[in-house]
């Protein structure tokens, strides 16, 4: 019975039929209901079904627009967790839609797994595992030995007790990126791998030493543990999936970054769009404003349709209109004119900005449906070739 | 070792450098040191500044030594008598005028009550932490801070009399409050300004109540009656000019009745008004494009048009006419003489506005709204007494402004208008709510304000008392007059042939991006392309070479410049903005092509491949012309072979 119905209405989406399976499961509905709800459901799905000819993007882009003129007014907020700031507001929001490759704020939220996550001292120790530690952090002074052509490098003892990093691991680290280490009593001190080096080589070499990685996650400049719904978390400045992944202790099925390059990368663009719709979401929640969510699911599917993410900007989703007119509308519209007649592209007057340019019906709503006129004695008007003075008149005959 | 600085000059060293300071500051009140001497002790950086420079903003407070302050009961008992002035204060040290930076040095506190032994100034009044138009609005300390900087801007754009000898005056957009009032409840400040002299609105009697819902959001409705007895008249004044030029080559305008024969010649009716010496009379009632002073001027280009004119005159027309949408009497004419010697004529126009339905009003307290609707005296709603508002104000904007200055006005003027006294609001100092409404109680009123009224429609009680008393309203500078604006047709712009832009040219109202997507989004296509309309025109195109063809509707005949008259030519309309788009493309050797299709070519015999790109109006290529070659149009044959089928019944749409 119900399979029969399921069959039957077969059009409805798959969560709905869940839902309704379920409900009339609980419910123990009779047949006869069940079919009423079916058709009921089916009623009101196709009512909600958006109609052709809708303009769609310009309703996106409206609902947007009008509650972002609000938004202007608080741009610069910062919420987040203790000493970390992080980018909200229109801000953001233009970082997402614009398809900005590295977040003004990268941030990165890891998850830990059930063993690791109840002790605060072990989570501790992974949080400093994750931080970012170079050279510069764990030394006291460089200085440049001109007479014996090194840099000398005083350890900070203090700061290495803080970041747990010993002697060891440090020398370790330099020679692991081919640097001419040698230890003495109070300092250790680098030659320049090459004979002929000049003074300002050796000025480089020190620059080039302070951003040597001691260890922990490359681009992490900040970790903090935070308790978030009943389990300790971290929140790291930065954003580094792969290496993060790679700590122990860390869950790596939830780890969460509000970089959405790195995401499509790493999880894939199903990732990606979902992340668009959740980071702009979040956004527009915290603004206290209202913006259905299947504005956003719009947007996030157009950036992300191409496989690849791609901005609403002239270079990104906006350079694959097909009407030379309608890009050159938009911005830079020179390069698009003289690209257009280099190629001798065509402008087949599709949709709606260049229609507008013309002004012609444009293809949207009252002006998407054509009639078409069948004149009697049409054929004989058209093999006597005054075809100027022929009137076309609006006729019954849909197109 | 304090460094010393006159006038940011270094000048030597103290060794004492408080009581080096207050050494100074004691002889600038015995008088042997100028009054004009500030000076100011930087502790942290040991410095010490002595001032006399121009260009300080300096104001004055009263000394406070020992926590008493110097100003003495004698003192003030005397001003009142009027025996000693408010320069024998300054003398006998009783004042101070700091500068920004003394200022830092002193410790001042704002009234009596909050002296202690350190204060070494007290200010005058409290009412001094306020400026100029703030400390005009009574009861100012019971309103919102926002509301207040809203009300003493509005107070600024009101009409009343702004100057004594104003119609001596030639000044630009300005007005004149007939029967200007002195305010019923006042801060003390408006006598101190001098405003009795220059009144800047009326007393009204004013309900906070809604009827019929003409006064919804910030609207207010006005009693007929009321404006029909000369409430919130006005005259607006408008100057205009005109000047006899000097032109190389000893050429030179002319005030005069311009001669038939002058390019641009109006009409007779234009002139109609000017007496002989080309110059109108006063008392001339003048509208739009009238001419208030004629002048002609030499031709712009010498000799130019000599070879085309049979008469002899080239003179040009360059009169004075009457602004767009405005109309008056002439009120003053005035012949002078400029900074050059020319000959000046300055006429200004007088205008008497009744208030009418988008004239804009104000309280002091920052509630400005609209009329929205004039009604008859006789449908106001009246109180027992028989009093009937002038002003029917909504109760809506009251309470998320927080306005409770504006309400307690309305007691205060209340009270004064009943006891026949004027009401002291000044900030921090008013006279009481609770004193108000003894005296409302005593005169036979409710002490709250409100008053039983009466519909005047059915002559039944309103089932809700009305709070109903008297205001200061101030009719503010934009009046309808000034600002309607509408248009059916008129002049468009040379280049695009769109209609051009403002009010006073007559111009067309913008249809602007926004309004277009908001267009576009409730899908209404064909009213879109009617806005937009403004610019069509029909071009004619030839189809063998998608470029401008020559329709010649004398002869029926078409042809085209390039491959002459064998060719199909096929109407079109479009935008005017278009076909210039495609000018610029071909002034930069684009060739812009039009292949043109018929819309409803798909019940003629029409070959397969057409029918899958037919829909469109038009189609439009883009191709690279090869500027050098004469016969550059091969590349675009190809094209067109590729975009267009054959010649089949093109028919272009005008609907």
């Amino acid at each position: 019975m119900l399979k029969n119905l399921i069959e039957k209405y077969k059009d409805l989406p798959d969560n709905l039929v869940q839902d309704i399976e379920k409900i009339v499961k609980e419910q123990k509905l009779s047949s006869e209901d069940i079919k009423k709800v079916f058709k009921k459901v089916m009623e009101e799905y196709e009512v909600s079904k958006i109609v052709p000819g809708e303009a769609i993007g310009v309703v996106t882009a409206e609902s947007f627009g009008e509650p972002g003129t609000q938004m202007i007014l608080r741009v610069f907020h910062f919420a987040g967790v203790a000493e970390m700031s992080l980018t909200l507001g229109l801000s953001r929001l233009i970082e997402i839609f614009d398809a900005r490759k590295i977040p003004s704020t990268p941030k990165t939220e890891v998850y830990l797994k059930k063993k690791f996550s109840s002790d605060i001292k072990t989570i501790r120790k992974i949080a400093a595992m994750i931080k970012e530690t170079s050279l510069n952090d764990v030394v006291r002074e460089f200085s440049t030995n001109l007479t014996l052509f090194r840099v000398e490098i005083i350890l900070d003892p203090v700061g290495m007790r803080d970041l747990n990093v010993t002697k060891k691991q440090v020398i370790d680290s330099l020679e692991r990126e081919d640097f001419n280490v040698k230890e003495t009593k109070d300092f250790i001190y680098v030659r320049h791998n090459d004979e002929d080096a000049k003074f300002v080589d050796l000025f480089r070499l020190k620059e080039k030493l302070k951003k040597v990685l001691i260890k922990g996650v490359k681009g992490i400049t900040q970790v903090l543990p935070v308790k978030m719904g009943g389990e300790f978390i971290i929140m790291c400045a930065g954003s580094n999936l792969k290496d993060i992944a790679k700590i122990e202790g860390v869950d790596e099925k939830r780890i969460v970054t509000n970089n959405l390059f790195l995401i499509a990368e790493t999880f894939g663009i199903e990732a990606a769009r979902n992340m668009i719709i959740k980071e702009s979401l979040d956004v527009i929640k915290n603004e206290g404003l209202n913006i259905d969510i299947r504005h956003i699911m719009f947007l996030a599917d157009v950036m992300t349709s191409g496989g690849v993410i791609k901005g609403i900007t002239r270079s990104g989703i906006t350079s694959e209109k097909e009407s030379v007119l309608a890009r050159a509308c938009f911005e830079t519209p020179i390069k698009h004119l003289i690209k257009a007649s280099v190629t001798g592209e065509v402008d087949n007057l599709n949709s709606v900005i260049e229609n507008i340019l013309l002004n012609q019906n444009v293809p949207v709503g009252t002006g998407l449906p054509d009639l078409v006129a069948k004149m009697v004695g049409e054929e004989e008007a058209r093999m006597s070739k005054k075809r100027k003075e022929k009137k076309v008149k609006k006729g019954k005959k849909k197109k | 070792m304090a460094e010393v600085f006159i006038n940011d000059v270094f000048v030597g060293h103290v060794n004492n450098p408080e009581k080096f300071v207050s050494d100074i500051r004691n002889g600038r009140r015995i008088g042997d040191i100028s009054l004009m001497v500030n000076v100011s002790y930087l502790e942290e950086l040991d410095e010490i500044h002595i001032s006399a420079d121009k260009g300080r903003l300096r104001r004055p407070l009263i000394i406070v030594t020992d926590g008493i302050p110097r100003l003495t009961k004698e003192y003030i008992d005397n001003l009142i008598k009027g025996e000693i002035k408010w320069s024998n204060l300054v003398k006998d040290g009783i004042v101070d005028y700091l500068d920004a930076l003394e200022e830092d040095d002193a410790l001042i506190a704002l009234d009596e009550e909050h002296l202690t032994k350190e204060h070494t100034h007290m200010e005058l009044s409290p009412i001094s932490i306020l400026g100029f138009t703030t400390s005009l609005i009574p009861y100012s300390n019971f309103g919102s801070s926002s509301r207040l900087i809203r009300g003493s801007k509005i107070q600024k754009q009101s009409l009343g009399l702004y100057s004594t000898n104003y119609f001596l005056r030639m000044d630009t957009d300005v007005s004149i409050l007939h029967y200007p009032q002195t305010p019923i409840v006042r801060s003390c400040m408006h006598d101190i300004f001098g405003l009795k002299e220059h009144p800047a609105g009326q007393n009204v009697v004013i309900a906070i109540m809604s009827y019929g819902g003409y006064n919804m959001q910030d609207a207010i409705i006005l009693n007929k009656g009321s404006v029909q007895r000369g409430f919130a008249r006005s005259t607006y004044f408008k100057p205009y000019r005109n000047e006899e030029l000097r032109y190389s080559g000893g050429l030179v305008d002319e005030i005069c009745i311009p001669d038939k024969e002058v390019k641009g010649y109006k009409s007779e009716k234009d002139y109609r008004h000017l007496e002989k010496d080309g110059i109108i009379y006063p008392g001339a009632p003048v509208a739009s494009d009238d001419v208030l002073i004629g002048k002609t001027s030499p031709p712009r280009f010498l000799g130019e048009l000599e070879e085309f004119s049979v008469t002899a005159s080239t003179r040009r027309e360059s009169s004075t006419t009457v602004d767009h949408g405005t109309e008056g009497v002439v009120d003053m004419v005035v012949l002078t003489e400029s900074d050059e010697g020319n000959k000046l004529v300055q006429v200004r126009i007088r205008d008497q506005r009744i208030p009418e339905i988008g004239d804009k009003f104000a309280s002091r307290h920052g509630q400005k709204g609209v009329i929205g609707m004039i009604i008859p005296e006789e449908n106001i709603p009246f109180t027992a007494s028989g009093i009937r508002p002038d002003i029917i104000f909504s109760p809506h904007s009251i309470p998320s402004r927080m306005t409770v200055s504006h309400m307690l006005e309305i007691l205060a003027g209340k009270v004064g208008a009943l006891a026949g006294r004027t009401v002291d609001g000044t900030t921090f100092d008013v006279e009481p709510e609770i004193k108000l409404r003894e005296e409302l109680l005593n005169l036979g009123f409710k002490d709250d304000g409100t008053e039983t009224m009466y519909s005047p429609l059915t002559g039944k009680m309103l089932k809700a008392r009305i709070f109903i008393g008297n205001m200061y309203y101030l009719k503010l500078k934009y009046m309808v007059t000034n600002k309607l604006h509408a248009r059916a047709s008129g002049r468009i712009q040379l280049l695009t042939r769109q209609p051009i832009e403002g009010r006073g040219k007559g111009g067309g109202l913008r249809l602007g991006e926004m309004e277009k997507d908001c267009f576009v989004a409730h899908g209404a296509s064909l009213l879109l392309k009617e806005r937009f309309d403004s610019d069509r025109t029909i071009i004619h195109i030839c189809e063998k070479c998608g470029m401008l063809a020559i329709h010649n509707s004398l002869k029926g005949k078409d042809y085209c410049p390039k491959c002459g008259s064998n060719v199909e030519v096929t109407p079109i309309e479009i935008s005017y903005a278009f076909k210039l788009l495609l000018d610029e493309l071909k002034s930069l050797c684009v060739y812009p092509k039009l292949v043109l299709e018929s819309k409803y070519n798909i019940s003629g015999g029409v070959k397969e491949e057409e029918l899958t790109e037919s829909g469109e109006v038009n189609e439009e290529g883009v191709s690279e012309e090869e500027p050098k070659e004469e016969n550059g149009d091969v590349e675009a044959v190809d094209v067109e072979e590729i975009s267009s089928g054959d010649s089949a019944g093109s028919e272009e749409n005008e609907e």
